[in-house]
């Protein structure tokens, strides 16, 4: 923990982590790459079977309502937009919580912390409502009633995509929660205190913000284009 | 093994990065929304604005990933082996992307091409009738057979 840094350090001249992290960290950043394959291979697979028909459902007019909204209104982006705030502003209090744990803020982290946990559950409320909503309309697993942009019948590749794909994501956002409460519950108890440093809410942190940065992409590829 | 911390320099200076970090991120999302609604008011739009469209929200999205993970995830100021050992086994998506793509236009030229059925199997629907009649099993029962 001493060498200080300098341009002449020589990273691979042994006795020292070349990469210059802690080991778990460097672990949480490969099973990290290693997750972002697997969602990559979803949403490739999703844009090659999109690009194999002629015609797919317009978006817009599949997800075009939001919660407690007036009957027969036509309001896209409105209800994803929301979700999509409150995944970034989450993001937002997550790193502002490894902050706090770089300066031994007790404080800091738990408030962020518990501010994250709110900002993942409102996120999976929002979608549990999308799926309730959607199943409703006869949208599941096996079931398309979305015609295609063009008027032609539907497959029910579109369905099948949107509910692997945000249901394979909103897994990785409840894990993440779950692992966020671990995190709070440790702080809480001085575990992080006692052992002098809070490295641990950073991996959780990586791992938070991973589950943003995927629903980036799933946010694109489903609700814009 | 061995490793330094890095100078974790100034709170203050720190937060305010992150929360310039925030509005970038939240105005390239308006943005993307923005240039939604756009596609959405014009349906009858020229096909090749909406595909510039469509490729402008794509790039603004590459741009909130970096965002994300040089500052979020603190990638950045990490030193230079530990940002390649990350981004060069991603750039294997370059290639992932292409290919796959490819290969789907590809199989829907194929069965244009070849596969009558395909071809005119595609029927115009009545929207309004169809959308009616495909949401009533879902309704009734719990699990909807499928449409197709």
């Amino acid at each position: 923990m001493s060498t200080a840094l300098t341009a002449q350090t020589k990273w691979w001249g042994g006795g020292k982590s070349p990469v210059n992290v802690e080991y778990g960290k460097l672990m949480m950043w490969y099973f990290l790459i290693s997750d972002s394959f697997t969602f990559g291979a979803f949403l490739i697979t999703y844009g090659a079977v999109r690009f194999s028909a002629n015609a797919w459902p317009d978006p817009n007019e599949v997800f075009n309502t939001f919660p407690f909204a007036p009957e027969g209104i036509n309001a896209p982006l409105v209800f994803v937009s929301i979700m999509t705030f409150i995944l970034i502003l989450s993001s937002v209090t997550m790193v502002l919580a490894v902050q706090a744990g770089h300066h031994n803020d007790k404080k800091g982290v738990v408030r962020n912390l518990i501010l994250t946990i709110i900002g993942g559950f409102a996120f999976l409320g929002c979608q549990a409502w999308e799926w309730t909503h959607l199943f409703h309309e006869g949208a599941w697993w096996g079931s398309n009633p979305f015609l295609n942009s063009d008027g032609t019948a539907g497959t029910v590749n579109f369905t099948n995509f949107f509910f692997t794909i945000t249901g394979f994501h909103g897994f990785h956002v409840f894990t993440g929660v779950i692992i966020n409460i671990i995190m709070l519950i440790m702080t809480l108890n001085n575990v992080f205190e006692k052992r002098g440093h809070y490295l641990m809410i950073e991996k959780a942190g990586l791992y938070w913000h991973f589950v943003d940065l995927v629903w980036v992409f799933v946010f694109t590829c489903f609700y814009l284009i | 093994m061995e490793y330094t911390t890095q100078s974790h320099g100034d709170y203050a200076a720190i937060k305010k990065e992150i929360w310039k970090v925030t509005i970038i991120l939240s105005v390239l999302t308006i943005i993307e929304l923005l240039l939604g609604l756009w596609i959405f008011l014009k349906p009858d739009m020229n096909h090749t604005l909406k595909l510039i469209l469509k490729g402008t929200i794509i790039i603004l999205m590459l741009a909130k990933s970096f965002y994300i993970v040089a500052y979020f995830m603190h990638l950045k100021h990490e030193i230079k082996n530990m940002i390649m050992t990350i981004i060069l086994p991603l750039t294997l998506f370059i290639w992932f992307i292409i290919a796959f793509l490819y290969e789907g236009h590809s199989y829907n030229n194929l069965k244009n091409n070849y596969d009558r059925q395909y071809n005119e199997g595609t029927i115009k629907v009545n929207k309004a009738e169809y959308k009616h009649d495909a949401a009533k099993p879902a309704t009734q029962e719990a699990a909807p057979e499928p449409a197709h």
